[in-house]
């Protein structure tokens, strides 16, 4: 328990990089041997170990704060402190540069023998974002891969939500304290992962979500997992930044494809051209990673039977017509009108009988969708 | 002899309040003493009408002479005193035969040089005079034509305090005969040079803009900047009904009362629309002052109240708006009485969907998810759901623009509303509601049929998309006026369905 506390301490130490703290701690073999540095220089031949700088700097952050407090809060707020000689240190880490001396941890970490997936993409996303990250987080959720993502607004929220909806294990890397829930809106995500998933972040408790963390905590993301899925992003986005990282740390990339007009799958469509995977659908990815989800074979039979029916059978083909006007991306009743030609109350009443019967919907006034 | 009193009126906010003027002279130390709880304006009355009593040919006598303006209990402000004044001291010095000054209303400002001064809130003391059952009102000439838009009472221009004494000789009011009959302009269309022809493309907001004048609902249009919204509320009041004789008189009486009338052309035979630009304060708004003046939606009452802008509005000011939307009047409350005043109005209002005006284009979107809902809640639900039709008004496209005709023109669409609204009027006769906005649940149930098609899209459209109670009731509403435009007796599905279209936005999918 007291060594812990030494390692919280050394892990908060301010001015050494996390692999240069490795190394000390390595080779003076205690962090508490560390906080008490004067006597460990003196009883023993380390002094080539460390430099004068390093030596100052963690005489200095002895008295920054008050450790002891700030310790006791760990246990207060329920977060785990991983150190990364503990057994918990996710072994995924282990053979890349750059991991954080130690992580905080809300719920459970990853598990080292299952598949993981990371799903990055957009904060302001398109409904075709969100709808095809649900589809994929549930599916690969599904089939017992466990998602990784960074619980921002737009896709890394559906991706969490797609998880948790199927009852997958998912994992949040935040870039802030593991004790403070950004963006706020998703207090409900936060409060489901606390309890189902997971909440990880390489900052101790209290840090507030500076825009200098979140690049650090990309690369975490794609650390944790196995393959990295991109689902939306624009020309200079920061999911590409995770995608270069993801490169780098030797994982998988998959991009999924959009419209070559869209400004938000023109960073996935780039990635796809450089050679990323392509998701076209689920089923796909699955059979890629050699995993047969179980209830396929059933799915595939009512899935096909329904998008059949949807567009072939039941609507009227005045309705057919609007229907296939509208995409996955919003289109306002007026250019509906234009290219339609129809009086403005008959297309209202289309649209809503579409949407009644649940083939469209309208993300925002007298804009459209459709639904599949 | 000695003594003598006159009636007179003035206008406390849209009230009028009757005074006696008395005016005594006895003898006594020469002074002009005036008492009766008055405002420093009518204070100064006395200075006024001595002078312009000397500049008429009147030489005051050395004697005291006291007017009392009664009761005494009420403020007197105003400057429509002067008048009255001075004939009560001439008759009380028996300067002038007082024989006609009975049963006559006075009210007049005077000038130095025994000129009368026009004054405000004629048509409002004038009718007021007419239901106490006075038989005649001498008031300024310049008001004369105001005073005579009611019908059944007397009136009698003075330009002058020596015409007024001409009259109560005997003789004829100078210039009575040169006034020309009031001429009926009330079926005189004005022609308006803005025209909803002019407005291309957009036919979905031009039908919603329809329904709502139609059924007299609450319209708030969304959308981009630029995209037509003001341009197609400015145009709202081309396609309004046409006023009848007695409402126009309603309207006029107020704006009389505000100092807003044309002396030359009194009668107000349009429609009002009142654009309020944001930075209003409530008090302007709703009426303010310690004697309340009427604010904008009283002077909207009987025509539209435009907001541009409706995110731009304080909040507070927006709220005040839900009392008169609701009971169609206004409550003023002072420590002195309560006031309450006609607040009849068709609320029109535009907005962004969000601060730069782009949204739901993630593109041309520059808002963060919390800056989008912090702009839309400065718009509270409670006010949102006093709106009945809601609409996008969506970027214009070049073809639209450059497109020749366009379908509806202001004529047409307003022979529409006429037509629905004359259906309207024979429904609600003798309700005490005049359109389909007003129905309270139980007309509601009386008079929105569906049929079978209808009652079941309805419940599906209730259920699926959760609406409330209230939007329930709206859509119904709604629905009422689309079929009496379309002239059918019971409410169709279809109906139904372009009514479920309007519906208000839903915040929690607004910036989803």
């Amino acid at each position: 328990m007291e060594e812990e506390y030494y390692e919280y301490w050394f892990a908060n130490v301010e001015g050494i990089r996390a692999d240069r703290k490795r190394s000390i701690r390595k080779c003076i073999g205690s962090a508490k041997a560390i906080y008490n540095i004067e006597e460990t220089i003196l009883s023993a031949p380390l002094r080539e170990n460390l430099s004068d700088r390093e030596v100052s700097k963690i005489k200095e952050s002895r008295k920054k704060k008050d450790w002891k407090k700030e310790y006791a809060h760990l246990a207060e707020k329920g977060i785990r402190f991983i150190p990364w000689h503990s057994p918990d240190y996710p072994a995924r880490f282990d053979s890349l540069p750059g991991m954080p001396y130690a992580l905080y941890l809300k719920g459970h970490l990853p598990k080292e023998e299952r598949i993981s997936a990371a799903i990055v993409g957009a904060r302001r996303c398109s409904a075709y974002g969100e709808r095809m990250t649900l589809e994929f987080a549930e599916a690969l959720a599904e089939a017992g891969i466990q998602i990784i993502s960074g619980m921002a607004r737009g896709i890394d929220g559906f991706a969490h939500r797609g998880a948790l909806n199927v009852g997958g294990m998912t994992c949040a890397v935040l870039g802030c304290g593991t004790d403070i829930c950004y963006p706020r809106e998703h207090k409900g995500l936060y409060q489901d992962l606390e309890r189902k998933g997971g909440i990880v972040s390489e900052f101790p408790p209290g840090t507030p979500p500076l825009p200098s963390n979140f690049p650090a905590r990309n690369r975490i993301i794609s650390a944790l997992a196995d393959i990295v899925l991109v689902m939306e992003a624009r020309e200079k986005s920061g999911s590409l930044i995770t995608a270069d990282l993801a490169l780098e740390q030797g994982r998988d990339v998959y991009a999924l494809p959009g419209p070559v007009t869209e400004e938000l799958s023109r960073g996935t469509n780039n990635l796809i051209r450089q050679g990323a995977g392509i998701l076209l659908n689920p089923q796909e990815m699955l059979d890629e990673l050699g995993i047969q989800s179980k209830k396929e074979e059933e799915k595939e039979g009512t899935d096909t039977d329904r998008k059949k029916g949807k567009n072939k059978i039941m609507l009227e083909s005045i309705e057919n017509l609007v229907y296939s006007k509208l995409g996955l991306y919003p289109r306002n009743q007026e250019e509906l009108l234009q290219e339609a030609h129809l009086a403005p109350q008959e297309l209202a009443g289309i649209l809503v009988s579409l949407e009644l019967k649940g083939y469209i919907s309208e993300v925002s006034k007298n804009y459209y969708i459709r639904r599949v | 002899m000695g003594f003598y009193t006159v009636l007179s009126a003035s206008v406390q906010g849209l009230n009028v309040a009757f005074v006696q003027v008395e005016a005594d002279v006895s003898n006594g130390l020469p002074v002009f003493h005036m008492v009766g709880y008055l405002s420093s304006e009518v204070k100064e009355a006395a200075e006024r009408v001595r002078t312009a009593m000397r500049n008429t040919g009147f030489m005051l006598p050395a004697k005291k002479i006291v007017v009392n303006l009664s009761p005494a209990c009420v403020r007197k402000r105003g400057n429509v005193f002067d008048l009255p004044i001075a004939a009560a001291v001439l008759a009380a010095l028996g300067e002038i035969p007082c024989g006609k000054l009975k049963d006559t209303l006075f009210v007049g400002e005077l000038g130095l040089d025994g000129k009368i001064q026009p004054v405000e809130g004629i048509l409002a003391i004038v009718s007021e005079a007419k239901e106490q059952g006075i038989m005649r009102c001498v008031v300024p000439k310049v008001n004369e034509r105001e005073g005579k838009l009611v019908e059944g009472i007397e009136i009698l221009g003075a330009a002058s305090l020596k015409d007024l004494c001409e009259w109560a000789k005997g003789r004829a009011m100078p210039g009575a005969d040169k006034v020309e009959e009031h001429r009926d302009r009330m079926h005189v269309r004005i022609k308006s040079d803005i025209d909803y022809s002019e407005i291309q493309g957009q036919e979905g907001v031009k039908r919603a803009t329809l329904i709502a004048v139609a059924g007299n609902h609450n319209l708030l249009y969304i959308g981009p900047p630029g995209s037509g919204k003001t341009m197609m509320a400015k145009r709202i009041p081309t396609i309004l009904p046409e006023l009848e004789r007695d409402e126009s008189l309603k309207i006029t009486k107020i704006y009389s009362a505000a100092g807003k009338v044309r002396s030359e052309d009194p009668l107000i035979t349009r429609r009002p629309f009142r654009e309020v630009h944001h930075t209003v304060t409530r008090a302007a708004l709703v009426g303010g002052g310690r004697i309340p003046v009427p604010g904008e939606v009283t002077l909207a009452n009987g025509g539209v109240l435009f907001l541009d802008e409706l995110a731009e509005f304080p909040r507070g000011v927006l709220e005040s708006l839900r009392q008169p939307l609701e009971d169609k009047c206004i409550h003023l409350v002072r420590n002195h009485g309560a006031y309450c005043f006609p607040a009849d109005f068709m609320l029109v209002a535009a907005m962004n969907p969000c601060p730069c005006g782009y949204y739901p284009d993630l593109i041309r979107c520059c808002c963060t998810l919390p800056q989008i809902q912090r702009y839309l809640g400065k718009i509270s639900q409670p006010f949102l759901d006093r709106l009945d039709v809601c609409v996008e008004a969506p970027k214009v496209k070049y073809e639209a623009l450059t497109a020749r005709q366009s379908d509806s023109d202001s004529s047409t669409m307003r022979s529409q509303v006429e037509h629905a609204r004359k259906i309207q009027e024979r429904r609600f006769r003798g309700l005490g509601i005049a359109s389909n906005s007003q129905m309270g649940r139980e007309a509601v149930k009386e008079w929105c049929v569906l049929d079978t098609g209808g009652e079941r899209l309805l419940r599906q459209a209730y259920e699926v998309m959760n609406l409330t109670a209230r939007s329930f009731y709206k859509t119904l509403k709604v629905a009422r006026t689309i079929a009496d435009l379309a002239g059918e007796e019971k409410i169709r599905e279809e109906h139904i369905k372009e009514a479920v279209s309007y519906r208000m936005i839903d915040k929690k999918y607004w910036g989803r």
